[in-house]
């Protein structure tokens, strides 16, 4: 990219504003809600009726194991058993 | 120049479980990831949301994956863009479609912009204070000269000539990488 003039740094500039607070500290607390998820995606590994339930309806098993179901949270979740 | 990590640096460091390279990383692509599901593909914010948190789920669940540690920008367009697209289609608003049929026509078009302006975000944060924070709030936040210049303790009747010559810094620093 050339031609750096100021009206085209201040129009890139404007591109790009911040995503939701509450978004980005949900992705940054990540690898702390990956501790938790861990725990679920070694019990779905050993116990196949657990793991039908979980694919099922992530929100519904968290909630129960008493584990906010949080965008980032089943999304991370999701993520973990697709690899597994 | 100031100290900021690049990419690779900052990939390496999250591979190795320290959670304040995580935060930068995520804080450092947040706009873009946000940018391309709201601007390129206009998701609604609940799907944007959900969007935006599996792509981060993904990239640190994937991370030992990555070829290079510089390939983390167009991964992460990538994945945006593709989870994007399977948004779309899950959501049946357009009916089962090829891809390039979901996409908004000037995708392309869009997803250059948002790269270049990442690239000027880059500029930004090497630019360091108090220059990075003025532009921000003032280009990136659409805050005015009086908020900035209480939030930063500046006369107000100052910010349009520091926005000035932070824009000539921020050039000189993006020119120079050139």
């Amino acid at each position: 990219m050339t031609g750096y003039d100021e009206e085209r740094l201040a129009a890139l500039l404007r591109l790009l504003p911040p995503a939701p607070d509450g978004w980005v500290r949900a992705a940054q607390e990540l690898p702390q809600a990956r501790a938790e998820i861990s725990t679920l995606v070694a019990r779905a590994g050993e116990d196949a009726a657990y793991r039908a339930r979980l694919v099922a309806d992530l929100e519904a098993a968290l909630e129960t194991e008493g584990i906010e179901a949080k965008p980032s949270i089943v999304a991370a979740l999701r993520a973990s058993l697709d690899a597994d | 120049m100031t100290g900021v990590a690049t990419d690779a640096q900052l990939v390496a460091r999250c591979r190795a479980g320290d959670q304040a390279a995580w935060n930068e990383l995520v804080e450092r692509f947040s706009r873009y990831v946000f940018a391309i599901c709201t601007q390129a593909f206009r998701l609604p914010q609940s799907d944007a949301e959900d969007v935006f948190q599996e792509v981060f789920a993904r990239v640190y669940q994937h991370l030992d994956r990555l070829r290079s540690d510089d390939a983390i920008r167009p991964w992460i367009a990538q994945l945006t863009r593709r989870l994007c697209i399977d948004r779309l289609r899950a959501g049946g608003r357009e009916g089962p479609a090829e891809a390039d049929d979901l996409e908004p026509a000037e995708i392309d078009a869009t997803l250059e912009g948002l790269d270049d302006a990442l690239t000027v975000r880059a500029g930004l944060e090497a630019i360091g204070q108090p220059c990075s924070e003025i532009l921000d709030r003032f280009f990136g936040r659409d805050e005015s000269y009086k908020t900035i210049g209480e939030t930063l303790g500046m006369p107000a009747g100052t910010i349009a000539s520091r926005i000035s010559r932070c824009l000539g810094k921020l050039r000189a620093e993006l020119e120079g990488r050139n």
